[in-house]
């Protein structure tokens, strides 16, 4: 009998149950998905480094998952209340019945486990289902062999999902049935007839409030930003979030006050059509839940956030291996000790390891690291002026000096623009983002140096783009390029090799590249103490444009799963509840349009009120969430700078079609369920 | 001058192992200035009537004029149109919006006729005035007593000027004192201003100020009397005369 009362409840109350039912499946199949990527990733071809990554990623994502279901627990837990909410008045026809409390939660106990575990078969179909789309997307980010791919189920993952989902509904039912017992009759059967009260802040206190709050977040978003935010403490930082999260809950509190004062002086906008109607029911649901408001905001800030920097680390990654990572394989040499011109290549071949025969061809550099001069003598009249900590750090360093031919065989080899200089110039390269900043002010006027007694003054009033160090981020912090002749007088105390391999596919050149790695850690690393013999201060090391890729793919692959997750299930929950939110209130609300219907207004002028209110009701949050970004990812650009990735614009594209999709879909479904709610019924 | 036409008009309910006939065979007709009374039982098929009327619901046989339209043949937009600029209603329970103020509950029959704002403002005055709702057209529904509500929606069904006012039961959920009230503005609409009334009851006494009352029972048309030169309380004891010859469960409603 109580399992019948709750399956037709259940069918009953299908309208209101299509949104909470839509987002459990939601979250069960990210839930699978996310969990389910280590299976997936089981199968696929990749080099060891990457394996180890996977499987930092694994336990990223299920330490992640906890963090998910806490989320995914609280979004449950108050859809459920919210629903309970609406069927007082069944309940209380149930007291009145004679049903017991204890009957009354066994009929919410049913109904919870019927949805759940509707919802969890659901959502692992689908799961499964999304899973294989996202086996591409697994394949594609590793840069693995899609050959490989077969159709997997994660059994694991399925069982975990089943765990975690099932101690959220439990949590649920234990909730459902600590507010059953605490209920009273009166309080039940009077919940529908309390009629809303309508209270008017004060317009000059929302004023007030609009603008202190204002302030309040233009102060955050400039300290943020400003130059010496990183040079601080972190404990400013945390104020200007903790500003930020207060001034937009101050925001939402005064904008519901504000918007309907707007609109009403505007007596021509206010009476038109149902306008009046329209924005009284935006403005009741902005002030009843002004802090719902302000967590969802928030949520979708982070949202915005976590997705476009992830997706900033992957393409930033990956742009910047196709232009500065292009040789197959680097040894570097530095050694402080050199009596004569350090030659890295000779040095190793008198240990009896030829690296030269791995390649089809290759270059060798050399250039002075000994200069005496610092960085501080070529930032000139600048050097006093930076508060920059990674530059303080840098100001005593000396600066690397290579003649301009040594540079331009490199450049060649590397692709990068070749120079030419006259007798008294010099050009520094340099690509590190926040030091060419730096050396961009000093150039620009003029910084004459001296290098071996020979005054040389700038070819150009900027940095050039260039490097001598593979790698998969702009690292170099600068290069002087000086002509020949001034280069002369100096002993060559580091060398580079920079090489390729002979053309193959895929497997040669890795297995090449084992080969040659291997031989460099059994030959040199293997008797290093050998090796260096009386240079103390020899130091080599080897890269490989394998290497490097293979640790920068698994970061930006890292990133944008991690990105995924977080920010989907944030931006489903936000979602979730302001659809929640907004379908309640049409159920409220009729009666309401059965009375505008009986007054004569047209289907379509109450559609396009229906869908201005849900419209708003959905874009407030985000218009504020967008601006947050704005300045947010701004933030995080100076953060990632710093380690050589920027933003792009396509990360930003990629962000936007993922939230509008989500987003935009809980609105279209919000918006057509409220419609056939509101449908004139005959 | 004859407003409204009701020509046979039949309204069945159900399907044909079991039809009711909510409406058999109806017809009268109104002119214009009229206060209309209609009675009947619980069931009798007066409040059918008025939906029928109102276009809220769709005769099944016979025709409906007001003025020279047969409303019966109206469609989606134009049965829109009708409602909104030819007829008001006031209901049993109000039906104000409950998140909008007296004024703006009575300035929104207008913007949904698309009424300039500048227009709104004095139609919504003057006839708050009529009515004696000028004080309260600041407040909600919820900061009213039901009197004052009623009035508010009586001022929403005649702030468009429409050619009938159609009212279900308007004194259902009031006490005496207010039913008094509205029914003596009624009463002052009627006269003073030639508002056509059409109000649907089952209390002889909101009925003794109609100038005409219309009986139905069981769908069809009972009697009809109409008050004449005779005085309130003479046509209050007519229609109590008529309810007796009703018999039945009409009394029980006094």
């Amino acid at each position: 009998m109580l399992f019948k009362i709750s399956l037709s409840n259940i069918r009953k109350s299908l309208r209101d149950y299509t949104i909470y039912f839509f987002t459990l499946i939601i979250g069960v199949a990210i839930f699978y998905v996310f969990n389910a990527i280590g299976t997936q990733t089981a199968f696929l071809k990749v080099s060891e480094s990457t394996r180890e990554i996977i499987d930092i990623l694994k336990t990223l994502l299920s330490g992640m998952s906890i963090f998910v279901s806490f989320i995914l627990g609280l979004l449950i837990v108050y859809a459920s209340r919210f629903l309970m909410k609406r069927r007082n008045n069944e309940f209380a026809l149930y007291m009145l019945l004679g049903m017991g409390k204890a009957k009354i939660s066994a009929i919410l106990l049913i109904e919870t486990m019927i949805i759940g575990i509707a919802s969890l078969v659901c959502g692992l179909l689908i799961g499964t289902g999304l899973s294989q789309v996202m086996s591409a997307l697994v394949v594609n980010l590793f840069d693995a062999d899609m050959t490989a791919y077969r159709f997997t189920i994660s059994g694991e993952a399925i069982i975990k999902t089943i765990i975690f989902f099932s101690i959220m509904y439990a949590v649920v039912m234990v909730f459902n049935s600590i507010v059953i017992s605490k209920c009273k009759l009166i309080n039940l059967i009077q919940s529908g007839r309390r009629s809303e009260k309508i209270k008017m802040k004060n317009p000059w206190l929302c004023t007030f409030v609009f603008i202190a709050a204002t302030a309040l977040l233009i102060w955050a978003y400039l300290t943020v930003n400003s130059e010496t935010i990183f040079a601080k403490s972190m404990n400013l930082m945390i104020i200007c979030i903790i500003a930020g999260a207060v001034a937009t809950l101050l925001i939402f509190w005064s904008v519901s006050g504000l918007i309907l004062r707007l609109v009403m002086s505007v007596k021509k906008l206010y009476f038109k059509s149902l306008n009046s109607f329209t924005f009284r029911q935006i403005s009741s649901k902005i002030n009843t839940m002004v802090v719902s408001m302000t967590l969802i905001c928030l949520m979708l800030f982070v949202t915005i956030g976590t997705l476009s920097t992830a997706f900033s680390i992957r393409t930033s990654m990956n742009d910047s291996l196709k232009t500065l990572c292009n040789a197959d394989a680097e040894f570097f040499g530095d050694n402080i000790d050199a009596k004569e011109d350090f030659d890295v290549v000779e040095r190793f071949r008198k240990n009896g390891f030829d690296p030269v025969k791995y390649f089809d061809e290759y270059v060798t550099v050399s250039s002075n690291g000994l200069s005496n001069i610092s960085i501080r003598d070529t930032m000139g009249e600048v050097a006093d002026t930076n508060d920059s900590i990674l530059i303080t750090a840098l100001m005593d360093m000396q600066e690397e000096v290579i003649s301009l031919s040594e540079y331009n065989k490199a450049a060649e080899f590397l692709g990068n623009p070749t120079f030419t200089l006259d007798e008294d110039q010099y050009i520094i390269v340099c690509d590190m983002p926040t030091v060419d900043e730096m050396r961009n002010a000093a150039l620009s006027t003029g910084t004459k140096i001296t290098v071996n007694g020979h005054e040389l003054s700038p070819k150009y009033k900027n940095v050039q783009e260039g490097y001598l160090i593979i790698s998969a981020q702009h690292m170099n912090v600068g290069l002087i390029v000086v002509p020949d002749s001034v280069a002369e007088g100096f002993t060559a105390t580091r060398s580079y090799l920079l090489g390729n391999y002979p053309e193959g596919d895929k497997e040669t050149i890795r297995r090449t590249d084992e080969a040659l790695i291997n031989e460099y850690n059994s030959k040199i690393q293997g008797n290093y103490e050998q090796f260096v013999g009386n240079d103390k201060g020899l130091y080599v090391g080897l890269d490989t444009h394998l290497m490097i890729s293979d640790s920068s793919i698994g970061l930006g692959a890292m990133a944008t799963f991690l990105g995924l997750y977080l920010g989907i299930v944030f931006l489903i929950s936000s979602a979730a509840v302001l659809a929640l939110k907004e379908l309640s209130e049409t159920i409220d609300s009729i009666g309401r349009y059965d009375m505008i219907r009986k007054l004569g207004a047209d289907e379509k002028e109450i559609s396009r009120s229906l869908f201005a209110q849900t419209g708003i009701f959905f874009l407030i949050p985000m218009v504020l969430a967008v601006i947050h970004s704005v300045f947010g990812i701004k933030f995080a650009q100076n953060l990632l700078r710093a380690a050589g990735i920027s933003n792009s614009i396509s990360s930003l594209v990629a962000t936007a079609i993922i939230i509008l999709v989500i987003y935009g879909g809980y609105f279209i479904v919000t918006y057509l369920c409220s419609k056939s709610m509101i449908k004139e019924r005959k | 001058m004859e407003l409204l036409k009701i020509e046979n008009i039949e309204k069945y309910y159900g399907n044909k192992s079991s039809l009711t006939k909510a409406l058999d065979d109806v017809s009268f007709t109104v002119n214009k200035g009229e206060f209309v009374a209609i009675m009947g039982a619980s069931g009798s098929g007066k409040t059918t009537l008025l939906n029928c009327i109102s276009t809220i619901d769709r005769v099944t046989a016979g025709h409906i004029y007001l003025e020279d339209t047969d409303i019966t043949k109206l469609k989606g937009k134009e049965l829109n149109k009708f409602r909104r600029d030819k007829l008001g209603f006031i209901f049993q329970d109000f039906n104000l919006l409950d998140t909008l103020t007296a004024y703006e509950n009575i300035a929104l029959s207008l913007s949904i006729q698309k009424t300039p704002a500048k227009k709104i403002e004095t139609a919504v005055t003057t006839v708050a005035e009529q009515l004696g709702i000028t004080d309260v057209l600041k407040k909600y529904p919820y900061q009213m007593s039901g009197g004052q509500k009623q009035r508010v929606a009586s001022a929403r069904a005649i702030v468009t000027s429409p050619k009938i006012v159609l009212a279900d039961e308007p004194t259902g959920a009031l006490d005496s004192k207010s039913s008094k009230m509205l029914l003596e503005r009624f009463n002052y609409l009627n006269q003073e201003h030639d508002t056509t009334i059409m109000m649907v009851t089952h209390d002889s006494f909101s009925a003794s100020y109609a100038s005409r009352v219309i009986f139905i029972k069981d769908g069809k048309l009972f009697n009809e009397i109409s008050r004449g030169n005779s005085s309130r309380k003479e046509f209050f004891d007519k229609i109590i005369d008529v309810v007796t010859l009703l018999g039945g469960d009409v009394s029980d409603a006094l």
